[in-house]
């Protein structure tokens, strides 16, 4: 109940956050009952309907081997919302341990801890993905792994700023002098201070993970096919660079476009629902 | 300034060893055996048992680790990037050399296209607060962040290609050779990545300009009579220049990331291209070197965004 009416009034408080609600709740409703609503079989060729353009049978048209593009498009939301989904689960997850633990303790693990996200952030996004992806191989699990590791640095460096924030307040130190021990106030006093910020940056790196994994999927590297993604299917573009078929290329990235915009304007919204003061820290 | 210079200099040694160590880990360790995973049932080329342990030796392959870690570490050193596993011919330095030109200058073109978009959309949203002008700009910049820069790039061929029947050469070719054709080749990657980018600053320029206007220093110029141009020139532009220069350092090793995706779409064979096909062509020693030099550029770009940091503001300088 408590949870039901935040919502309702993180909705009210501004209209951005209900569109961004509204396209997100018909993407997670695709992904579930991709099944139910796909007008035809994704994975099934129909021979006779090669690269056809858009028509009644057929309302996005088909692909190079006949499959239906509006049906993959639909369980290709299915994919891509799991990918990131668990990719930022677990990415931004061990980001808020590892930020709350350094932040709190600080002195020698601190110092230890950033030089190795200095090592982890001495790579772009997608080249560390990359790399990931060439020493364990393409696939679901290693997509996952690579978007999640490279998710990493981000998390804990804005978590570690609000836990060094918070480990220096009046209340931290009142629970030291009574003898609490350091776990109990690191997850009783600290951690819950950071899940604002945690869910601040989890619905924007939502949008980025979706982001990744389109682009390693075009590049061929991500989910390969038959399974569709929105960025797999961008991919098979490239076989006919020469002449694009226009609807292979406008569905997917539209798609695309839609749920990270959905995912940007809700941690947008979310920032400034859960905690205005965080504009400047989140602001990049 | 010099002692800032050196000790943030000092704080590169542990990164570099750790990306070293990290690329080294990832090609050899992982997948238990670079020339398994090279010649395994995936690959395009199957090698038998023998021919396994005569590549394997021939590169060295046999030694402990430690041994040839160390090995790749100097012979990066003294510049020697080693052979292609498939183009033995041509070292894979000279392979570098020859396309980091074309990756470069699509970067730079887009970083200046990001600053002529960004900065006056950022300053005009921010002087304009609450205005249209201010909400359908905002609109376009969060809409503009969304759209993945490799799908403008198939949008862009695909208009080209469609109604005038054209599309970006893509043979290399240097500026200094034939200008009209680069430009042609790298200016259209360069606008996909750039618009992107140009948004997240115009975003972030309008965040910090309003941030500073709110300072006392402005409130005091203002109440003393100052113009409003004045002000903004000599009090708010430089104070809200920073957070700019540090996101530009950001977003310039995200980009290096970004034209992967970009130059396989548009077919263009820079470094991104390569590291593509590279890793389809399990080429270790390649994308080996290759994401060293991307780690490496990206180290650089965040030193000198550090040090021009400490050079504008003289308050990091001397913490």
């Amino acid at each position: 109940m408590f949870i039901f009416k935040g919502f309702i009034n993180f909705c009210k408080s501004s209209l951005l956050a209900s569109i961004a609600i509204a396209i997100l709740a018909g993407v997670i409703f695709m992904a579930i009952f991709a099944d139910l609503i796909t007008p035809h079989d994704p994975l099934k060729a129909y021979f006779t309907h090669l690269k056809k353009p858009p028509s009644t049978e057929f309302l996005m048209g088909t692909d190079h081997i006949g499959r239906d593009v509006l049906s993959r498009i639909i369980l290709g939301s299915r994919i891509t919302i799991y990918v990131a989904v668990m990719s930022i689960l677990f990415g931004n997850g061990i980001g808020f341990i590892w930020g709350v633990l350094t932040g709190f303790f600080g002195g020698k693990i601190d110092l230890f801890s950033q030089r190795v996200l200095d090592i982890l952030m001495a790579f772009p996004t997608v080249i560390l993905a990359l790399l990931v992806l060439a020493s364990i191989g393409a696939g679901l699990t290693s997509v996952i792994i690579a978007i999640a590791i490279s998710s990493i640095p981000n998390a804990t460096r804005i978590i570690r700023s609000v836990s060094l924030s918070v480990s220096e307040m009046a209340y931290v130190d009142a629970a030291r002098a009574i003898g609490a021990n350091p776990l109990r106030i690191m997850f009783r006093h600290i951690a819950p201070q950071c899940i604002a910020p945690f869910m601040v940056i989890a619905s924007a790196g939502l949008g980025v993970a979706i982001f990744a994994e389109a682009a390693l999927s075009f590049l061929g590297m991500g989910i390969p096919p038959p399974t569709p993604t929105w960025g797999n299917m961008l991919g098979g573009v490239l076989a006919n660079v020469f002449k694009p078929p226009y609807w292979l290329v406008i569905a997917p990235g539209i798609a695309i476009t839609l749920t990270v915009l959905a995912f940007n304007l809700l941690g947008d919204s979310l920032r400034d629902y859960l905690d205005p003061r965080l504009r400047g820290r989140l602001e990049n | 300034m010099q002692q800032y210079i050196i000790r943030r200099l000092l704080l590169i040694i542990p990164t570099l060893i750790g990306v070293t160590v990290l690329i080294f880990l990832a090609m050899r360790v992982i997948p238990g055996d670079p020339l398994k995973s090279m010649a395994g049932e995936t690959s395009l080329y199957v090698l038998s048992d023998e021919e396994y342990e005569k590549v394997r030796k021939s590169l060295g392959l046999h030694r402990p680790l430690v041994v040839q870690y160390a090995d790749w570490v100097f012979d990066v050193a003294r510049g020697d990037l080693g052979y292609s596993f498939w183009r033995t011919k041509e070292p894979i330095s000279k392979t570098l050399i020859r396309r980091a030109p074309i990756t470069f200058q699509i970067a730079i073109i887009a970083i200046v296209l990001s600053w002529i978009i960004g900065i006056p959309a950022g300053i005009l949203c921010a002087m304009r607060r609450n205005s249209s002008a201010d909400y359908s700009l905002r609109m376009l910049i969060t809409f503009l962040m969304a759209i993945p820069n490799f799908w403008l790039a198939l949008v862009f061929l695909l208009i080209t290609v469609v109604f005038f029947q054209w599309r970006p050469p893509f043979e290399v070719t240097y500026l200094w050779t034939d200008p009209v054709r680069n430009l042609q080749m790298t200016i259209p990657p360069g606008v996909c990545l750039g618009l992107g980018m140009g948004s997240i600053i115009a975003r972030m320029v309008r965040a910090t300009f309003l941030e500073v206007l709110r300072e006392d220093y402005v409130r005091t110029a203002r109440s003393k009579g100052l113009k409003e141009t004045l002000i903004v020139k000599r009090h708010v532009l430089r104070n809200a220049f920073l957070p700019v220069l540090t996101l530009t350092g950001l977003q310039l090793a995200a980009l290096l990331g970004g034209t992967v995706a970009v130059e396989r779409a548009f077919n263009i064979p820079g470094l991104g291209f390569s590291l593509v096909f590279a890793i389809i062509e399990r080429d270790y020693m390649m994308i080996q070197n290759l994401v060293l030099l991307f780690g490496v550029c990206t180290i650089a770009v965040n030193f000198l965004t550090d040090i021009l940091y400490g050079v504008i503001d003289p308050r990091i300088r001397f913490s």
